[in-house]
């Protein structure tokens, strides 16, 4: 990483607003983010609380009602749909709670579809795609359909996918969320050497206490705002996570 | 990219190949009717024409009576044997001339008895329709002009009066005549208007006239056109000469016809010509049924593969882009259905054409034109589902269940 970190997200007074008049809500109430290349920053909150709201406009899939986003210097807010969507396509990853993988395709076929939608030649894209999958410790489930694999290695499978494109931004949603623990602690360790070893900038939402020791920074949203933020030692958890069951259960 | 689309599209036709082939059999069945009853049609067509063809074109039949505009087909009276020396010696075109004078009969030999169509006429009628001799031989030149009782039978009656004896030189009676068998004719088979033409007894023309008709009537003359003569001017030669003969007045109409094969055969062709585009047309609903197919198929393959199109459009891929993979989807399943809808309907045609005894005549056209509108139905029914998938909300059909 260069000595002056420059910014990937930038977020100056964003608000995202659904409804309107006395049923206005406010999915976003003002919020002042940033995220520097090479940082690995988890995005926490209980549900509700505007995380999965952030999470979609710094994905560029969803355009701020009001306010500025900057991703890389490129105010999204005045792009289209098409150009949001080339944006993904060059510069994001995604990893979802779910894993998200195309069904009866194989692993190396569902890495390979970001840069099929590149147009990246066959022969590069399978030399590509491979790597990924070696990246996250996968190259010999390359022809395993998703149903032949486990849930870990499925997760992997869709980080390979996220990696294979070399983004500017690794966004991953509750990557965890489904694992059994170990599982859990596997994909974070993965997430963390990825962002050590290669430099890759990971934004991740979560509601686990536990996956934010991972990161380098916590963002913690309530209400639309950001409440905390800072070294997952100085983030307060126990405020509006204590109430989550689901991460109690994660934690124990 | 659209040689990627393509292969992403077999590849996910593939993945449900039951589906898939479910899908595309609409199609199949609707382009496989189409071609296979133009096929058909069209052999039918070929072989009617054939037929007539084979009475050969340069054929002309006068007939008494003619089509009048007040009171429709009228009768009048016959020929005589002057009127077909006259077409032999003064219209130069003719170069076969035939008299004929016929009706229904009973033939019997011994206890048989079969009835069949009797036409007294000279040896030059076998060669107009060209009947051929299989045993024995045709009338002399002397036993026409005596009206000698000697006869010449079809195919069919010879069958039907003497199965496995032998004809030759028996004698049959025919109503009031009796005579010699002394030839067969080969079989001819059935005519181009569905009649058995081996269903015949030939006798002299005087025999004819004598003992069965019992007067000197010719009921029609045939007459063949010399090639390199005009079929219509022939006509109108012997049109000419038989008002003259016949004292019909400047302005009167014709109470005879001359029939034209060649027209005739037209006629006939367009006719069934017409009733094979009616029953392609027919068929082509079942295409449009078939399209309906396809589009439900695509439909309920939307709805089903939401979160792999929010996987997509998370991804990267543009609207318009998930929009071509959908129709490119449709497309191949309807052109890939077309295909095998052409091998079906040809396959089928074949089996069909062999079963009815007709010629299997392909129309280069229709397969062409068949392909052409399954991939258009794949167009059409495939948009409405494809632009479905395009329109939809990354976020939420990523959340899709």
């Amino acid at each position: 990483m260069s000595a002056a970190p420059s910014p990937v997200v930038e977020f100056a007074q964003v608000f995202k607003i659904y409804g309107a008049g006395d049923t206005e809500v406010r999915a976003l109430d003002g919020v002042d983010m940033r995220i520097d290349a090479g940082e690995f920053v988890a995005i926490m909150g209980s549900s509700g609380s505007g995380k999965s709201t952030a999470m979609n406009i710094i994905g560029c899939l969803d355009a701020p009602t009001r306010g500025e986003y900057r991703f890389r210097g490129v105010d999204v807010g005045a792009l289209d749909q098409d150009q949001r969507a080339l944006l993904r396509r060059h510069y994001v990853g995604f990893v979802f709670q779910g894993y998200n993988l195309l069904a009866r395709t194989t692993a190396l076929e569902n890495v390979e579809l970001p840069l099929v939608y590149r147009r990246v030649p066959t022969r590069e894209r399978h030399e590509q795609a491979m790597a990924a999958l070696v990246a996250v410790g996968l190259a010999d489930r390359a022809g395993h359909t998703p149903a032949e694999l486990s849930g870990g290695q499925q997760q992997r499978v869709a980080i390979a996918r996220a990696l294979v494109s070399n983004p500017s931004l690794l966004l991953a949603d509750e990557p965890t969320g489904n694992l059994d623990s170990a599982r859990k602690h596997e994909i974070m360790e993965l997430l963390v050497r990825l962002n050590r070893e290669l430099g890759i900038t990971i934004a991740m939402v979560t509601h686990e206490p536990d996956m934010g020791q991972y990161v380098s920074r916590v963002v913690m949203f309530k209400d639309g705002r950001i409440v905390d933020q800072g070294l997952p030692a100085d983030v307060s958890f126990a405020g509006p996570i204590s109430n989550r069951p689901l991460s109690q259960r994660g934690s124990a | 990219m659209i040689h990627l689309t393509l292969v992403m599209a077999l590849r996910q036709i593939r993945r449900n190949t039951l589906r898939s082939f479910l899908t595309m059999l609409g199609i199949v069945i609707g382009v496989g009717a189409v071609i296979a009853l133009v096929t058909i049609g069209e052999g039918a067509t070929a072989k009617v024409t054939a037929d007539i063809g084979k009475l050969g074109d340069n054929l002309l039949i006068v007939q008494p009576g003619g089509f009048r505009r007040s009171s429709g087909f009228q009768s009048a009276n016959a020929f005589t044997k002057d009127d077909v020396d006259a077409i032999r010696r003064d219209v130069p075109g003719a170069e076969k001339t035939a008299p004929t004078a016929g009706k229904q009969a009973l033939a019997v030999w011994g206890n048989r008895n079969w009835r069949t169509s009797v036409t007294g006429t000279t040896a030059e009628y076998l060669e107009i329709r060209t009947y051929t001799v299989a045993e024995g031989r045709t009338f002399t030149e002397g036993e026409s002009s005596a009206g000698q009782p000697v006869c010449v039978l079809g195919a069919t009656v010879r069958k039907e009066l003497f199965g496995s004896d032998r004809a030759l030189g028996e004698s049959i009676r025919v109503d009031k005549l009796s005579c010699e068998v002394i030839g067969v004719l080969t079989a001819k088979g059935q005519s181009g208007m569905g009649q058995d033409q081996d269903d015949v007894v030939l006798v002299p023309l005087r025999a004819a006239q004598r003992r069965l008709a019992g007067n000197n009537d010719v009921g029609g003359i045939y007459v063949t056109v010399a090639s390199g003569r005009s079929t219509t001017r022939v006509k109108a030669q012997i049109e000419e000469l038989l008002r003259e003969r016949r004292n019909i007045v400047a302005g009167a109409e014709d109470d005879f016809n001359v029939r034209d094969m060649a027209e005739i055969a037209q006629t006939v062709s367009s006719a069934t010509g017409a009733l094979t585009a009616l029953l392609g047309a027919i068929a082509a609903v079942s295409l449009l049924v078939g399209g309906i197919g396809i589009m439900n198929i695509m439909l309920v393959n939307v709805t089903e593969r939401t979160r792999e199109i929010g996987i997509r459009l998370a991804i990267g891929a543009m609207a318009r882009e998930v929009l071509l993979q959908f129709l490119v989807e449709a497309v191949v399943l309807s052109t890939i259905g077309g295909v095998i809808g052409i091998g079906a309907g040809l396959l089928g045609s074949w089996a069909a054409t062999r079963a009815l005894n007709v010629p299997f005549v392909v129309v280069p056209n229709i397969l062409v034109v068949a392909f052409v509108f399954s991939a258009v139905i794949g167009v059409l029914f495939g948009y409405l589902p494809a632009r479905k998938a395009a329109r939809l909300n990354p976020i939420e059909a990523l959340r899709h269940e």
